[in-house]
């Protein structure tokens, strides 16, 4: 299959480079919903005994919020970065299995649609309301989720979904463990790799090894709530808090899932924009990979007010004050790489310094969570949705800006505005702290999370409504940013190969690269193969075309068919007919083996 | 299909130990289920009531002869010797058709003794557990005997030797998972 | 700064951002027990701890930002790889820091979960969808959302979950504990002054989570035994006639028995104790003030007060309503 223009062109592309611009167009899309999602929540607790909204839509806006920005906002975009620079990084032509790259993206795209259904689809289930979304928060707590206590089709909808997206992140995960380890440029050794695709390394591995882990959780949820089983009930011997640790020993690596791609992100940028190399790449390397590892000893700081007796308690308080050592030092390291630097203030390096500013708030009150005593007055509190915010807001999200305003010339050719990107990044470093700012306050003066409105009693309604002014700012800084999106489309500069005189592989080729990204291969000597070091000269420029042809696998439509019997199967289930699981299953069945055995040559 | 890759490893088998490894976390999740909820169980039947370790002794061999059927399965493929190829590849499925049998009939006859799914956790752990591992050797079998039907259609050669590797890589697996779920829930009550 | 005034300081400047003064009834900077004390001081050691990194790090960033800006025709900076004393100094340098918080961690965990000495009064603490029930085995009480305990004395909370997880919390005298069906969780606390405290549910628990709230009430110890004897005495008959006793066949009619108890009167056990909700200042899971006007709203229509609600509309008609509500004040 040869074309390349076309919705054909796109709906079968096994290129990376495509599939990264699918994943980021798509994921921005959900970043906006559930940006909504927020809004809304926020203009209902604006003032206390509000009726903007009513508990019932409120606990899905918060549950959907949640939910969407983890895992179709923040984890895709993360992974559009992944597929479309990764590869261009360690000089490959494309990722290990391109196909199965695709199917990622299909996997995802429809578990996301059908996540999101939920909020139309209720007179189709005979519900009270047109919305029937999830309303059992993101991390729906047995035993509410039980069928007893949650008797609609909402947690279903949940529980079907993330299965769904589970899917698509561990294929993803797979791929980008081999792209890394096995399709590097000759020369490029794993301690010459660049710190954004180490960091995609690591966040592969815990893909792989802890999405299994939730998967099992909703599995026997799953068998709790169609079959009758009793995992989660107390009265029949089982035991809700299991959920919790199922949940949570997936939950704390999905934090690390989240965070170490926008690490990696700051981690290429302050050299670019100070002009000199990461300060203690080795270090900075070693402690996102100890990072990946120490992350599963903490699951139970989530679990501090559960009762699980002093010693766990001491223990999970211990190691989780000891992740905080390798995660504060690369803060250090940031610091020094940008100190006796040149510094040019691009958009991109705004929101990398940003991204340290406002993840050392949130990484600091997440040192007074790893306080078990303390723990116990901020826990299920504003003062946690304060951290949160903190860190996947102020780090992912900034560092994510980060990422696209760099990378965005590469992969389009042309330059962001930057007097529109200085805007945006001002008007979402004030928003950001106006909105979460005070929650630490909130939280702290007694105000719970997850509720749909408070008591005037409680004296914390101004702040919550400086909070809601500071969302509203936020909601403006996306719009001048999708505005700078659409603006440059046409009337962007044009970029070059490399605009920022970058360091690493990816700048070597042009912008956008070609469909096979280098006409030669280089052979890497050195771990900033662009610059001149104090032992090597820059790398000698790709020549203009390829010396000889080379092959590029046409595309697929199977990752897409095999695709679309996941939401199908899922349908099953949800509307409790047996045979329209038979035909997702002969889908997948159908998809799996014409994939297997279709002529395609890497 | 073998490009050159960084770590000498071909890409595909890459994949696979990637996947298993993930696979066993998601059966070490369900085995650690079982274990937290050992002995919580409000009603019988219990565990000694009803498991039956000859019997499953014998689908516990009839898995691992299946396995060596495997290793000669790979063997006859990897030097081209596709008559030897369908045998093993063909007997391997057998065993493991004859594995699933025993436990379709182990699981009927705990139905027919009061341990269903619903009636305590013993059941909900022993089959969510079992059922699964058993949903891992239906998908084996199936995959095996399209590697057999391909081989009778003389397609596979020994060019696909790291596709009967992959899929021997899958099948010992399984078996090994098995030994863990006999040790676990049947040798130590 | 003392640990008093850092606290002040916190809370002065909640304050100001606030505009307001206060007060601040679930405030958890303002401790009035022994436990909450010691968490607020734990917290306060932490805070300035947290303060101190903060400013280091933000004014390291700020002042290298603009320090090192591109300036034209500058010299290209030296590639620095790394300095392996520094990188040492700044990793060890945290991790005395952590040191210098988890030993008092520590210490802080072991003794407010310590097990309740003797002589504690013990209370019994179960959680439902949207209220608490309060049962005393030693006084022979059980009452509902209002939680009287002695000044002074250690009270030992022993809780656990009807239906689902919920979470206990008065901010101001100890700290949250979740309340599970099939565990048996304990908060083991002392009130130091007499007032009324308010908390409510933390932990997510269904359509009216927002709507669960709770007071603890820390009377004298002569209020409080008072109290617990008026509370297990069963109430007085209405007088004859009275639009009490009205209100009390009315509370038979409407079937009010089926999930209420009144000691002599009804024995349901599905929604709370009613034998002395006039005693009570609030209802609804501490949802509206216990006012005539309130209680006609409530069980004219419980889901437009608490979303959810289990408690049916029984279609109480004017006339009986308004006796209903006198009996149910006079269940004192």
């Amino acid at each position: 299959m040869s074309e390349t223009r076309g919705w054909r062109s796109w709906v079968s592309t096994t290129d990376h480079k495509r599939i990264g611009q699918l994943y980021f167009y798509t994921a921005f899309a959900f970043f906006l919903i559930g940006g909504l999602e927020a809004l809304l929540i926020r203009i209902q607790l604006a003032k206390p005994e509000n009726s903007f909204v009513s508990a019932e839509t409120y606990n899905q806006l918060f549950t959907m919020h949640g939910t969407t920005m983890i895992f179709l906002a923040l984890m895709p975009l993360s992974a559009a970065f992944f597929n479309y620079i990764v590869p261009l990084q360690i000089g490959a032509r494309d990722v290990a299995f391109p196909r199965l790259n695709a199917f990622s993206y299909w996997v995802f795209l429809l578990g996301g649609l059908f996540l999101n259904s939920s909020w139309f689809v209720g007179p189709l289930f005979h519900a009270g309301s047109l919305n029937v979304a999830p309303d059992g928060g993101w991390v729906g707590d047995a035993n509410l989720t039980e069928r007893q206590f949650s008797p609609g089709v909402n947690i279903d909808f949940w529980m079907l979904g993330l299965q769904i997206l589970g899917i698509s992140s561990l294929a993803a995960g797979f791929n980008f463990v081999v792209t890394i380890l096995n399709l590097r440029a000759p020369g490029l050794k794993m301690m010459r790799l660049p710190v954004f695709s180490w960091m995609t390394l690591v966040t592969s591995f815990l893909i792989i090894t802890a999405f299994p882990v939730i998967t099992v959780g909703l599995v026997l949820l799953m068998f709790d709530r169609f079959f009758g089983t009793h995992f989660y009930v107390a009265s029949a011997g089982g035991d809700p808090v299991l959920w919790q640790h199922l949940f949570w020993l997936f939950g704390h690596p999905e934090v690390y899932i989240l965070i170490l791609p926008a690490m990696g992100i700051v981690s290429e940028v302050l050299p670019t924009f100070a002009r000199k190399p990461l300060f203690g790449y080795t270090v900075v390397v070693y402690s996102g990979v100890l990072i990946g590892f120490m992350g599963w000893g903490v699951w139970s700081h989530h679990m501090f007010a559960v009762g699980l007796g002093p010693v766990a308690d001491s223990v999970f308080s211990a190691t989780t004050m000891l992740i905080a050592i390798p995660t504060g030092v690369k803060i250090f390291n940031w610091i020094a790489t940008l100190w006796g630097g040149q510094i040019r203030g691009s958009t991109a390096l705004y929101f990398a310094v940003g991204f340290i500013a406002m993840f050392i708030i949130g990484g600091l009150s997440g040192v007074s969570h790893a306080v078990p005593p303390a723990d116990l007055q901020q826990t299920d509190t504003y003062y946690i949705v304060a951290h949160i915010h903190y860190v996947l807001f102020g780090g992912t999200v900034l560092g994510l800006f980060s990422g696209i305003y760099y990378w965005w010339p590469k992969m389009t050719g042309r330059l962001l505005s930057e007097p529109l990107g200085k805007l945006h990044f001002w008007l979402t470093f004030v928003g950001m702290n106006l909105a979460f700012f005070p929650m630490h306050f909130i939280g702290l003066l007694g105000m719970p999370r997850r509720i749909y409105t408070y008591s005037p009693d409680l004296g914390v309604a101004k702040l919550n409504l400086l909070s809601t002014v500071g969302a509203l700012i936020i909601g403006i800084s996306a719009l001048v940013f999708v505005f700078n999106l659409w603006r440059t489309r046409r009337h962007g500069a044009v970029a070059g190969n490399d605009p920022w005189q970058g360091a690493t592989l990816e700048w070597a080729t042009t912008s956008p690269p070609p469909v096979y990204n280098f006409t030669v291969i280089p052979t890497v000597e050195s771990r900033l193969p662009l610059w001149r070091g104090e032992h090597h000269a820059p790398m000698a420029p790709l020549p203009a075309t390829p010396p000889q042809p080379i092959h590029v696998p046409g595309g697929s439509w199977w990752p897409f068919v095999t695709a679309c019997g996941l939401p199908v199967l899922a349908l099953a289930p949800l509307t409790h007919t047996l045979w329209i699981a038979f035909v997702g299953v002969a889908i997948l069945l159908i998809g799996i083996y014409r994939w297997a055995f279709e002529p395609f040559e890497v | 299909m073998s490009h050159r890759t960084s770590l000498g490893l071909d890409n595909r088998k890459m994949a696979f130990w990637a996947f298993i490894g993930s696979e066993c976390l998601l059966f070490g999740s369900l085995i650690a289920t079982y274990l937290v909820y050992k002995g919580r169980s409000v009603v019988g039947p219990y565990p000694h009531d009803v498991l039956n370790i000859p019997f499953t002794s014998i689908s516990t061999f009839d898995l691992l002869m299946s396995s060596l059927m495997m290793v000669l399965a790979l063997a006859a493929v990897q030097r081209n010797d596709m008559r030897w190829a369908k045998v093993w590849l063909f007997s391997t499925a057998l065993l493991g058709i004859f594995f699933l049998c025993g436990q379709v009939y182990e699981f009927t006859s705990f139905v027919h003794e009061g341990l269903t799914l619903q009636r305590n956790l013993f059941g909900a752990t022993f089959f969510v557990l079992t059922g699964t591992h058993g949903a891992h050797v239906s998908v084996g079998v199936l995959w095996l005997l399209t590697l057999w039907y391909r081989a009778l259609r003389g397609k596979l050669t020994a060019a696909n030797a790291m596709t009967v590797e992959i899929t021997g890589l899958y099948w010992h697996f399984v078996d090994v998972i098995w030994i863990v779920i006999f040790t676990v829930v049947y040798l130590i009550q | 700064m003392s640990l008093y005034r850092s606290r002040r300081w916190l809370t002065v400047a909640a304050l100001t951002l606030s505009g307001c003064g206060g007060p601040f009834p679930q405030s958890t900077l303002a401790p009035a027990s022994g436990y909450a004390r010691e968490i607020d001081g734990l917290f306060g050691t932490v805070f300035k701890l947290m303060m101190l990194v903060f400013v280091v790090v933000e004014v390291l960033l700020l002042y290298t930002i603009i320090r090192h800006r591109h300036r034209p025709g500058a010299a290209e900076p030296r590639p620095t790889h790394g300095h392996t004393v520094l990188e040492i100094a700044w990793t060890i340098a945290p991790a005395l820091i952590l040191v210098f918080v988890a030993v008092p961690t520590i210490q802080t965990i072991f003794k407010t979960q310590a097990p309740a000495p003797a002589g504690a009064l013990t209370i019994q603490v179960i959680a439902h969808q949207w209220w608490w029930e309060y049962k005393y085995p030693d006084l022979g009480v059980v009452t509902a959302n209002e939680l009287h305990v002695p000044v002074g004395r250690t009270v030992d909370l022993e809780m656990t979950s009807a239906d689902v997880i919920h979470s206990f919390w008065a901010p101001r005298l100890f700290g949250k504990r979740d309340v599970i069906p099939g565990h048996t969780n304990h908060i083991v606390f002392a009130a130091e002054s007499i007032g009324e405290y308010m908390g409510q549910c933390v932990e997510f628990c269904g359509a009216s989570h927002a709507n669960m709230r709770l007071r603890v009430l820390v009377d004298s110890d002569t209020a409080f035994t008072a109290w617990a004897v008026s509370q297990a005495r069963a109430p007085r008959a209405p007088a004859k006639n009275s639009v009490e006793q009205r209100g009390q066949d009315a509370f038979r009619r409407y079937g009010c028995t089926g999930c209420h108890t009144v000691v002599g009167v009804a024995t349901g056990i599905i929604g709370p104790n009613l034998t002395h909700v006039g005693s009570r200042t609030t209802i609804a899971g501490g949802m509206l003030p216990s006012a005539a006007a309130m209680i006609e709203k409530w069980i004219e229509n419980p889901q437009a007060v608490k979303p959810g609600a289990l408690m049916p509309r029984m279609g109480v008609k004017p006339d009986d309503l308004t006796a209903l509500v006198a009996y149910l004040q006079s269940l004192k």
